[in-house]
């Protein structure tokens, strides 16, 4: 398994029966190749959607049903739509029960900073820092280290995406909470020790007694 | 409301007036309005709009053209187009978050002085702004946004001027249509009055100030 499907694998564990869920572009839009079969999860597109379905057949889109990224998707039966303002209403009022986003660092008391590199990036936030603030749970899918160097840091050096702490990190070695405001390791990946997580790692982080490995 | 031709209707914009312009990467854009406005070579706009698509796509083509003088934006990181001018001092980008972006929107149409959002606080975008606290958790005040124009895409609009949305091509539309000095409208569909029911209006029709006729 690649390192982005480990992600996306362990993250789509988090999704339960009923849930209102935001994917972000990159590893976070795979969650959805992995819901568990036997649940119904909705997914929002912030640019207008509930029910947001598969890439289209060629020759089947329709060019004003797209996602945020404003590429071709589909629509599941018992989709809906609306406007933007009902979009980041549902995200902001407390109605989005999970969003998944990347990150360009997170640090150890759940920081999140993904939405701009000074003088390199500077794309502009979109929906990223409404999503950060609002949604009752954040997942942050991020691969563990860019060239050789952690992303999960001691305190953010890029721009905050939110005051407010990330709830679970996910990458391809580790899963990560906040307990406390403290990085603590939860779960390692399949073969996988906790010293090459520590290895890996930039943050002090917090390991149990206890660190079971990833079901995947 | 008044049915115009595509050049009446934009001869009706100014050099330098603002323009909120509905889209989501170009989906839900009044392409018929941008490729005229590229057209009559309007001068010094400000553009107020989620994102600037792409080079090519629906606002991208202002951009391209050199009409645009500032934007407010959420997002400009699919055209490089746009960072490059902003980069090079051409163009002002004003950046808010997409939330904050419609909800300031929302507030210029609906009467409100501004809002009060926990988005962005704690982060680069809060510099400057005044900080109050509900309740005991910290806002930012962010005022309410208004423009001189809304160009609005809808799917279908009737004789009087009804609109309805479709599909993700809602996204700004229905609300810039509140927060504008003079709404224009291209309609994907024009169509005979009582067509589109009364609980299917998004859009009422004296909101509508001119639609643009079939080409």
């Amino acid at each position: 398994m690649d390192a982005q499907t480990i992600i996306a694998r362990r993250i789509a564990l988090e999704l339960r029966d009923g849930m209102l869920v935001n994917l972000g572009i990159g590893i976070p839009t795979q969650v959805a190749n992995y819901v568990p079969r036997d649940i119904h999860v909705f997914f929002q597109s912030e640019n207008g959607l509930i029910g947001t379905g598969a890439v289209p057949d060629e020759g089947m889109h329709h060019r004003l049903l797209t996602d945020a990224g404003g590429r071709p998707v589909t629509a599941l039966p018992g989709a809906c739509t609306f406007d933007s303002a009902m979009s980041f209403g549902l995200i902001r009022g407390g109605h989005l029960d999970m969003t998944v986003l990347g990150g360009l660092q997170v640090d150890q008391s759940g920081h999140l900073a993904n939405w701009m590199i000074p003088g390199k990036m500077v794309p502009g936030m979109g929906g990223a820092m409404d999503l950060a603030s609002g949604a009752k749970r954040v997942v942050i899918a991020m691969q563990h280290t860019a060239k050789g160097n952690s992303k999960l840091v001691k305190k953010c050096t890029l721009p905050l995406t939110s005051a407010r702490p990330i709830d679970l990190l996910v990458t391809e070695l580790a899963v990560i909470a906040f307990p406390g405001g403290r990085a603590t390791l939860q779960e390692t990946a399949p073969g996988v020790s906790i010293q090459q997580v520590l290895d890996a790692t930039e943050a002090e982080l917090e390991v149990p007694a206890q660190v079971p490995a990833m079901a995947l | 409301m008044r049915t115009l031709a595509l050049n009446a209707a934009v001869s009706l914009i100014p050099d330098g007036a603002s323009l909120m312009i509905g889209g989501f990467m170009g989906v839900g854009t009044p392409e018929r309005v941008v490729d005229e406005l590229v057209r009559q070579g309007k001068r010094d706009l400000t553009v107020i709009a989620n994102d600037t698509a792409l080079p090519g796509t629906g606002i991208g083509k202002l951009i391209s053209a050199g009409l645009v003088r500032k934007v407010i934006a959420s997002h400009i990181g699919l055209n490089p187009e746009t960072q490059k001018k902003m980069i090079a001092g051409e163009i002002q980008v004003e950046l808010v978050p997409q939330g904050t972006l419609i909800e300031r929107i929302r507030a210029g149409g609906f009467g409100l002085g501004g809002i009060l959002t926990a988005t962005g606080v704690g982060t680069v975008v809060e510099e400057g702004k005044q900080k109050v606290a509900v309740a005991g958790k910290d806002y930012l005040v962010e005022p309410a946004l208004r423009a001189d124009f809304a160009l609005v895409n809808a799917f279908l609009a009737d004789y009087l001027g009804n609109l309805t949305y479709a599909l993700t091509g809602r996204n700004f539309n229905p609300v810039i249509a509140m927060a504008a000095e003079t709404v224009i409208v291209e309609a994907d569909n024009i169509v005979p009055v009582g067509l589109i029911s009364p609980d299917h209006v998004v859009t009422p029709a004296p909101l509508v100030d001119y639609l643009i006729a079939q080409g």
